[in-house]
């Protein structure tokens, strides 16, 4: 893969009175329960490392107190670690002085939040000028160099109204173009869409992964939600009670779920739209049939692969050269769901 | 004895002792007193030159031009006809019942005494907003400067620097600055965390943060707290009077201890008269700076 943008290397945090007090208790395996009815302490993260490459867009996700917004915020140090790195093009952020810290987050890490974090005494200008107004520039002269992002998020003409005046899916696109108008290379979106209707949320996503194709930032995204995850992720890390039980690429997450609670949750999702041809053809192997892009999903597919005389099709990458091929079978076998193995004592739900 | 006896005698000091221990109390603060009475006194001229100019001053402008600033000055704070009206009315009012001298000196006192207030207020309460053991060796001081008896503190105010104006004033901005610093305190704590936090994460310094997010979003209850200071400064003007502060308390004063109903009545309205003007203006005022929390057209 690309290079390597961030690295959170063997990151851990306890909440409580004396952290650095019981981390050799995790560090030596304690679980989240043991630790807080002997220790007082509650357990937030513990032992992270996750890669996350420059220029694609990195999903960690989980439930509700799995961790996932903690993890976001120590990336920019909102919160402070109890151990670990967190290292950035290099460079450590957690030993970073207090102006070094606050040059990294005026340049080099935007974040936009659940919900919204806008400045309700500032208009939709004023707010999207908001990054570029600290970092010491003029407001007459950011509000000029943020206009293209108001614009570009679909604002424009509201630049005088208030947040108060707009609707959560039109204020998240103000967070957005906040976001955006630092020039920053780092995306930080905690749970951005969450907090939006199902059908602004996937308007919204588009937005992001238009800006995206354009843009080439890299993206940390954190959500609750696998659709959604599946939809805008490069790579996908799961979190459950603290800790990564599964990253990689999502399509291999899909189709080797590391343990039962992953099968659990990948249960729901329609495989049709989420499974691309590229994780189930053969590779290297071609057959008399049509041609099919190697990015398509099985939903649009099938009904090609069940036309063609052969029953069967070749996969072409982006160049249109064959890099494998697909038959009914395999697209027939890739929709079925794997067997439930939900474990009764899974306390997960 | 009988054994009940420690049940009915309550437990006392001995006279002797009770007698020498006020005393030395007293002792001690009449000679803190002497010693830097008069170097407190000099530290206050530059108020009291201030305070007798402003008074000077609205004393010696014609009396329509002051009903034109104070029109103009209502409009600009509350952009309401009616109260612009009203306070017209009212200082015509005044003026015909024989109160403008004292009102215009009672309007200096609070300018004077708000003013003071504010510019001590606002920055204690944001500092005890930053930090919760301040607040917590504060608040305590605060209960006692707005339950205490107006008369107890004046004793010591009257010992240190004698009757007159500074007294007064320093009396008055005691029983008044409390609700500016308990305000400005509890609107900063209550900003929105995820509003700071979008501060932070955008990489502002503590400036930035003070000017730019928490005193903007604070600003209604700071309002609050302004409007109060005021009520509580113009409420004390019959107490100062009593230690040389002139003024609408004076012929209060005069007609209680005369049973003058009608001086006494019309004085007090007086009073009450400023009381709604100040308060009408400054929350109307208030209420308009913060227009952008109430969204229109939604959607």
């Amino acid at each position: 893969m690309a290079d390597m943008k961030i690295q959170i290397k063997n990151l851990y945090k306890i909440f409580g009175q004396r952290p650095k007090s019981v981390l050799k208790h995790v560090q030596d395996g304690m679980s989240k329960t043991e630790l807080l009815e002997k220790h007082g302490h509650v357990l937030g993260l513990k032992d992270i490392n996750i890669d996350i490459p420059a220029k694609g867009v990195s999903v960690i996700m989980g439930l509700s107190g799995s961790g996932k917004s903690t993890l976001i915020r120590h990336i920019n140090r909102l919160i402070e670690p109890t151990a670990g790195e967190m290292i950035v093009d290099g460079e450590d952020v957690l030993a970073m002085g207090k102006n070094k810290l606050r040059d990294f987050r005026r340049h080099k890490a935007s974040m936009v939040f659940q919900k919204f974090g806008l400045h309700v005494h500032r208009t939709v200008a004023e707010n999207a000028a908001y990054g570029l107004v600290v970092q010491g520039v003029k407001l007459e002269e950011a509000k000029k160099q943020s206009q293209k992002w108001v614009e570009r998020v679909g604002l424009a003409g509201f630049e005088d109204h208030y947040p108060a005046q707009l609707s959560g899916g039109m204020q998240q696109r103000v967070g957005l173009a906040r976001a955006l108008a630092t020039d920053a290379e780092i995306l930080l979106m905690d749970e951005a869409f969450s907090a939006l209707d199902p059908l602004i949320r996937t308007d919204m996503q588009d937005v992001l992964l238009g800006l995206q194709d354009e843009l080439h930032k890299t993206i940390v995204f954190i959500t609750h939600d696998l659709d959604e995850a599946l939809r805008i992720g490069d790579s996908i890390a799961i979190l459950r009670d603290g800790a990564v039980i599964q990253q990689g690429d999502p399509q291999d997450i899909i189709m080797h779920p590391a343990d039962d609670y992953i099968v659990d949750f990948i249960q729901d999702i329609n495989r049709g739209r989420v499974i691309r041809l590229r994780t189930l053809m053969d590779k290297g192997t071609s057959v008399e049939g049509p041609s099919l892009d190697q990015s398509l999903n099985l939903e649009e597919a099938l009904q090609v692969v069940s036309n063609a005389p052969g029953k069967a099709a070749n996969v072409i990458d982006g160049s249109g050269a064959t890099i494998g091929s697909i038959n009914l079978e395999q697209v027939i076998a890739g929709l079925s769901r794997p067997d439930v193995v939900t474990n009764p004592e899974a306390r997960y739900r | 004895m009988a054994w009940y006896d420690f049940f009915t005698t309550v437990p006392e000091m001995e006279r002797q002792g009770l007698r020498d221990l006020k005393k030395t109390i007293d002792g001690s603060f009449r000679d803190f007193s002497r010693e830097f009475g008069e170097s407190l006194e000099n530290f206050f001229d530059p108020v009291l030159f201030f305070l007798v100019w402003l008074e000077k001053l609205l004393l010696a402008t014609p009396w329509p031009i002051i009903i034109l600033i104070v029109a103009g000055l209502a409009w600009l704070g509350s952009r309401s006809i009616w109260i612009v009206v009203g306070s017209i009315l009212s200082f015509l009012a005044i003026a015909y019942l024989g109160m403008w001298e004292d009102t215009m000196s009672t309007l200096a006192i609070i300018s004077v005494a708000t003013t003071l207030c504010l510019v001590i207020g606002i920055p204690l309460g944001i500092l005890m907003a930053r930090s919760d053991r301040l607040q917590a060796m504060i608040t305590p001081v605060l209960d006692i400067m707005q339950t205490i008896p107006a008369f107890v503190y004046l004793i010591p105010v009257v010992m240190l620097l004698g009757i007159g104006k500074v007294p007064g004033l320093i009396s008055v901005c005691i029983y008044a600055i409390p609700p500016i610093v308990r305000l400005t305190n509890l609107g900063i704590r209550l900003v929105e965390k995820e509003a700071l936090e979008a501060a932070d994460a955008f990489g502002a310094n503590y400036f930035q943060r003070l000017f730019g997010v928490q005193i903007p979003l604070a600003l209604p209850n700071i309002f609050a707290g302004i409007n109060q200071t005021i009520m509580m400064a113009l409420s004390m003007v019959v107490i100062a009077s009593m230690i040389g502060v002139a003024g609408l308390g004076v012929p209060v004063l005069r007609s209680i201890s005369n049973q003058y109903l009608a001086l006494g009545l019309m004085n007090g309205l007086a009073i009450v008269a400023l009381a709604i003007i100040f308060d009408r203006v400054t929350q109307s005022y208030g209420a308009r700076l913060q227009k952008h929390r109430h969204g229109e057209n939604h959607g």
